[in-house]
């Protein structure tokens, strides 16, 4: 965890977005879907990738709740993490807005930037639609 | 191909020893394994070295250069950090130079210092094996990854906790006698069941304790070890290693190990044998649902069959394929750089009839050790045999 002021290019270009409601991910030529800072497809290693909007939700693949975190989350915890997927990408994050013991897989669910209570960073956050 | 002998073998205990230095544990670890070898440490040609988080435990980076001088040798030192497959990375380069004749004698360990940190630092520390970006700083932990994982499987293929504590059972059965173990204490699945949650479904029983300890081995070619007329009748016949995306997210299967999966073919067909052919397995519990994906990864158990394995006494230490018998990281400890090193040390321990539980597996004579780091996007996998 990086607590600086010096911003994480791509990385925070995306989270300003994903704030705004205008979350993208990279597509290549292919299809293959992947997330920023990123100049070469993982997948095929195509070079002309373009920034598409994400489908508005996704779906909870796995998740945990997390009672031991690292000490950049120790006032948030207990929480939930999850991955969802969002088409051709998958994310981690923290599903917000639901009892922790209501997540589950295939929960419906839309991006919701959250903040950490322990730091105030900006979080990536999974709301249930 | 002629064969690299495991000429000998060095573990410090492995345990909580906050005040020991990472150089103190390596010169413990480098001194056993040289003098178990009968080489002449003037005779080390290179130091591959494992570990992974010296800069964030000890303020050190460099260490390779360091480790060499902890343990008296005169040779170049390079250090590997591939997370929690560190010291199997370094393994496996240290064959591939031994059979490129460009090395007859080689000095590979690793080293991990971790609880100085406490929990939270350790933590913390782990968790940089993952992304930092996109999986850190959403709250992800290292337990938290693997929670993802089991959480997964148990969706795909079904089983529950109550089949993950049988794991935890049986590692610390089998970590009993050895008194290189972090945890020497038989416990009960109730034990497991109601021990206080990390990250659901893994709780405290289920995860590896946090570790301070070194491993080291004297690899040498086969030619070597015959004009020095050294006893050393165990080879590392086989290696392989196989990586994936750094992100558990990003990985097309969220319950499986395809890296795990390419480094065993790899090394299986290096060495020349098939999963039928192997009598005992190191495997890299760092939490019980661990040992279920690598023992399908590794084709021990069929997909989806892993999970039942422990319970079913397919892989205890009387079933017919036992696994951790050293006890795992679970209950033997993982001091994270020093793992892959020393879980061939145990095998080549066992299969030479040296180690407290080689009584279990008296005719076995193909080993294989499963290292893997991050949530497997680095994995080595080495066959070991008794050549001679």
């Amino acid at each position: 965890m990086t607590d600086s002021q010096v911003r994480d290019e791509g990385f925070d270009e995306w989270l300003d977005a994903a704030e705004e409601g205008e979350a993208y991910y990279l597509e290549c030529p292919e299809g293959h879907g992947s997330l920023p800072p990123r100049r070469v497809c993982p997948e095929c290693g195509a070079t002309d990738l373009e920034e598409v909007p994400m489908p508005q939700t996704g779906q909870i693949e796995t998740f945990t709740i997390t009672y031991v975190p690292t000490p950049a989350f120790e006032d948030d915890a207990p929480y939930a993490t999850a991955i969802a997927s969002f088409g051709p990408v998958s994310l981690t994050g923290q599903v917000v807005g639901i009892d922790p013991d209501e997540v589950a897989d295939g929960l419906e669910v839309e991006l919701a930037i959250a903040r950490s209570t322990t730091t105030g960073e900006r979080v990536i956050g999974f709301s249930p639609v | 191909m002629s064969d690299v002998r495991v000429a000998g073998t060095g573990i410090t205990a492995f345990g909580n020893m906050p005040e020991r230095t990472g150089r103190d544990l390596f010169a413990q670890a480098s001194i056993a394994a040289v003098e178990d070898s009968g080489v002449d440490r003037a005779d080390v040609d290179a130091v591959f070295y494992g570990n992974f988080m010296g800069e964030l435990a000890e303020h050190q980076g460099h260490q390779g250069p360091l480790m060499a001088e902890a343990a008296g040798v005169h040779a170049p030192a390079t250090r590997y950090e591939a997370a929690c497959a560190s010291a199997g990375a370094a393994v496996r380069d240290a064959v591939y130079r031994i059979r490129a004749g460009a090395a007859d004698v080689v000095l590979v360990g690793g080293v991990e210092r971790m609880t100085n940190l406490g929990t939270a630092g350790a933590t913390e520390a782990l968790a940089i094996a993952a992304d930092d970006l996109w999986e850190v700083r959403a709250g992800m932990t290292f337990p938290g990854a693997y929670a993802l994982m089991a959480q997964a499987y148990f969706t795909e293929y079904g089983g529950e906790r109550e089949d993950l504590a049988h794991i935890a059972v049986k590692n610390h059965e089998n970590a009993l006698p050895n008194e290189k173990a972090q945890y020497r204490s038989a416990i009960e699945v109730s034990d497991v069941l109601e021990a206080p949650m990390v990250s659901s479904p893994l709780g405290l029983y289920d995860s590896c304790p946090l570790s301070d300890g070194a491993a080291a081995m004297v690899l040498t070619s086969e030619a070597y070890a015959k004009e020095h007329d050294l006893e050393a009748p165990v080879a590392v016949t086989g290696t392989g290693q196989g990586g994936d995306r750094l992100a558990l997210h990003d990985r097309e299967h969220l319950a499986r190990s395809p890296a795990a999966r390419k480094a065993g073919e790899e090394a299986y067909a290096d060495a020349g044998i098939d999963a039928d052919d192997v009598d005992i397995a190191e495997v890299h519990d760092c939490f019980t649902i661990a040992e279920v994906l690598a023992i399908e990864a590794l084709d021990l158990a069929g997909v989806g069959e892993g999970i039942s394995a422990a319970r079913d006494g397919r892989t205890t230490a009387d079933g017919e394929t036992p696994v951790n018998l050293s006890g795992g990281l679970k209950a033997k400890g993982h001091p994270v750089g020093a793992t892959g090193v020393s879980q061939i040390a145990e095998i080549a321990d066992m299969l030479a009839g040296e180690h407290p539980n080689s009584s279990f597996v008296e005719d076995a004579t193909t080993g294989v050790a499963h290292n893997a780091g991050g949530t497997v996007a680095s994995a080595t996998v080495h066959v070991v045999e008794v050549v001679e």
